[in-house]
């Protein structure tokens, strides 16, 4: 059985959750990470709020659409946090990889602090559909394909969020999460073309049409510095979530510690 | 207080376990039940507990308090620790403490004066989960103390303890006894205490 | 009352608590109603009639698949003999397991029922009138289910055997709750005969249900 060197500090003290033998090595590299995560992550805020108050900017001084009127400000927070939404399940699948693959410690830490924000981003973009939706559908939800492709994307990263949650030793649930990310990370785009010609099957024209390249550069600047801005507070919240999961997993090992030590 | 069971007789998915089993036990006496595997050890307890209907025989307690049952004056410790691992081990002990105690007759003070008896009060606050065997069988026993009942069935209640844990627990056992308790323990192994052995299932 | 309360805390807790599967549920709950649209087709109009029945139908399965762990977790490790030895009445303890299920698992379902209206292209009185019909039925289904949950320690067999045996109690509990939110919605019929139905049926089963359950564990105890 392998196990993470998060685990490995205390080798047969829970043979249930802890086997295999320690290795010092393993020790080193969330060790590395965790100072090195605390040298970069000030800067990376600050860079995080400084493009994200620019983009903002940017977004708010631009003109207005012809056709949408304001609502059109709405795609500034929408298809950042959409193109997020796939950014992080790509994250998690190189993670995932890193977990089955390389077995590397930090890989499967990388993979379960992503899944929450990467569920957040998800529902942000589902949120901010749905309002950008209202006034052109008169309806909150619309079977959109590219909506209903995101709503299929949230469940699964929920079901990976309660799959990391059912099962109590991490090292174990990191596996079945690596299988179950690969599985989704090839599914998604079967998904998403079956979500297509289902929606083409029944209503041949999509309500919002939004082509990258037709898009004004009044229009595209903003949004490519709020995608920017996004990219870099996923990041900075991911490296802050597995500092926070590294010490978590390094409490649970020494109250293990704690247990075994004899009265 | 006297616990008295006559003629009992014990049938499992059709096999016949025992039949016409006497067992007698007096307050501050200790009982042993040895036998070889599948005499029906467990049997005869879990029969005693009320959790097997008694297929022939009677089963009485004299002296102990008329409008209580048998197993509601009786602590059963089992080969399963009734434990739950999402819990803490405070947690754990003071739900069974409430559960199947009078609230009036324990108190918080109690779980935790168990938990220092039984060593275990330096991880109280930790997930049962964390738990060694033999740790989660000292918090087991930790629920005898926790709540008073004057009958203790035990099912083998010394495994998985170590030989630190196992004369801790002849303490408590006679600790138990002293205050006019019964005990009645099914075991392979020595307990530690003086006991009256009852054997069943023949010699073989 | 200390004793059930303290069996109410326990198990909302450890079904809270990681490795606690309740919010599950919810989870499954929101995957069978978005599953339906693929089914019937992206139309709104005709999503909006079915909506009370396919969210019905997510709850009560949602409802049923979280209940068959409700005895045999606790047979497995043991806390089964000592609720039974206990003071406390094993039917009154029935009914508080239930009770801390439905609190843990049910409510949730309630709960999710507006954001997943919103999906079917519910309005707010249809939404409402939906919650009300699944606060007012969930418990009949988390009581009729704890009778499976029971067989199911002491036939040794959980999961789709629990539902086959109880999905079939649950028919009337599915027929009124629909009923009610339908006539909410649009029907000639009244809301209130169907939804005082639904009442009765959840009132019944709450003292039906802890007193099969009981029956069933005492005797097949083992």
């Amino acid at each position: 059985m392998r196990e993470t060197g998060l685990e490995s500090a205390l080798p047969a003290l829970a043979p249930a959750t802890i086997s295999g033998a320690m290795t010092l090595i393993d020790l080193a590299n969330p060790s590395r990470f965790l100072s090195l995560a605390g040298r970069i992550l000030p800067w990376l805020a600050a860079l995080t709020v400084l493009v994200l108050a620019v983009g903002l900017y940017q977004s708010a001084t631009a003109p207005d659409d012809y056709q949408q009127g304001a609502t059109v400000k709405i795609m500034f927070i929408h298809v950042p946090n959409a193109w997020l939404s796939m950014f992080v399940w790509g994250v998690m699948s190189v993670a995932a990889l890193g977990t089955l693959v390389w077995r590397h410690p930090l890989a499967d830490v990388a993979a379960k602090t992503a899944a929450p924000i990467g569920a957040a981003f998800t529902f942000l973009a589902l949120l901010t559909g749905s309002l950008w939706g209202r006034p052109m559908w008169g309806t909150y939800w619309e079977w959109d394909a590219r909506l209903t492709s995101v709503l299929i994307l949230f469940l699964m990263y929920l079901g990976l969020m309660a799959l990391w949650r059912a099962v109590e030793d991490p090292s174990r649930a990191a596996r079945a999460a690596a299988v179950l990310t690969l599985v989704g990370a090839i599914n998604i785009p079967i998904i998403k073309f079956s979500v297509d010609w289902w929606n083409t099957l029944h209503q041949p024209a999509s309500v919002i049409r939004m082509g990258g390249s037709t898009l004004d550069r009044a229009f595209l600047i903003p949004l490519l510095v709020m995608a920017i801005g996004f990219t870099l507070l996923f990041l900075t919240l991911h490296i802050a979530a597995m500092r926070n999961e590294i010490l978590r997993r390094r409490v649970r090992t020494l109250q293990m510690l704690q247990a075994s030590k004899s009265a | 207080m006297k616990l008295s069971g006559r003629g009992l007789r014990c049938v499992r998915g059709g096999r016949e376990v025992f039949s016409g089993l006497d067992v007698m036990a007096e307050s501050g006496h200790a009982v042993a039940i040895t036998g070889p595997n599948g005499a029906g050890k467990t049997s005869l307890l879990r029969l005693l507990a009320g959790l097997l209907a008694m297929a022939g025989g009677s089963i009485s307690l004299e002296g102990g308090d008329p409008e209580l049952t048998l197993p509601e004056q009786a602590h059963y410790l089992g080969h399963r620790d009734a434990l739950k691992p999402a819990l803490s081990v405070s947690e754990n002990l003071s739900f069974w403490r409430e559960f199947l105690g009078s609230a009036s007759r324990s108190s918080p003070a109690d779980a935790a004066q168990a938990l220092a008896t039984v060593g275990l009060d330096h991880v109280g606050h930790l997930p049962a989960a964390y738990l060694s065997a033999g740790q989660r069988r000292r918090l087991s026993i930790a629920r005898l103390l926790a709540v008073k009942r004057p009958v203790w069935l035990l099912d083998e209640p010394t495994s998985a303890l170590d030989v630190s844990g196992q004369s801790a627990f002849a303490a408590v056992m006679t600790e138990h006894l002293k205050g006019g308790g019964i005990i009645l323990a099914a075991t392979h192994t020595p307990l530690g205490i003086a006991v009256r052995e009852l054997r069943i299932g023949g010699t073989a | 009352m200390t004793a059930l309360a303290a069996l109410i805390r326990r198990d909302v807790s450890v079904a809270l608590r990681v490795g606690g599967g309740a919010l599950i549920g919810v989870l499954f709950f929101l995957t069978v109603v978005v599953l339906m649209p693929f089914a019937v087709g992206p139309d709104l109009a005709l999503l909006k009639k079915l909506g009370p029945a396919i969210l019905w139908l997510g709850a009560l399965l949602a409802s049923l698949l979280t209940l068959d762990r409700l005895f045999t977790a606790d047979h497995d490790d043991g806390s089964l003999d000592l609720i039974v030895m206990s003071r406390t009445p094993l039917e009154l303890a029935c009914a508080a397991k239930a009770l801390a299920h439905w609190l843990a698992a049910g409510l949730p379902l309630v709960v999710a029922t507006p954001v997943l209206g919103l999906l079917l292209n519910l309005d707010g009185v249809a939404t409402g009138a939906v919650a009300l019909t699944l606060l007012a039925g969930t418990p009949a289904l988390t009581f009729t289910g704890m009778i499976g949950a029971a067989l199911a320690v002491v036939l040794r067999r959980g999961g789709l055997l629990l539902s086959v045996l109880v999905l079939p109690l649950s028919i009337p509990v599915l027929i009124f709750g629909v009923a009610a939110s339908n006539a909410a919605l649009s029907g000639p019929s009244p809301f209130g005969t169907p939804f005082s139905i639904l009442c009765a049926l959840s009132l019944m089963s709450l003292v039906i249900g802890p007193f099969a359950a009981a029956a069933s564990l005492r005797h097949g105890l083992d």
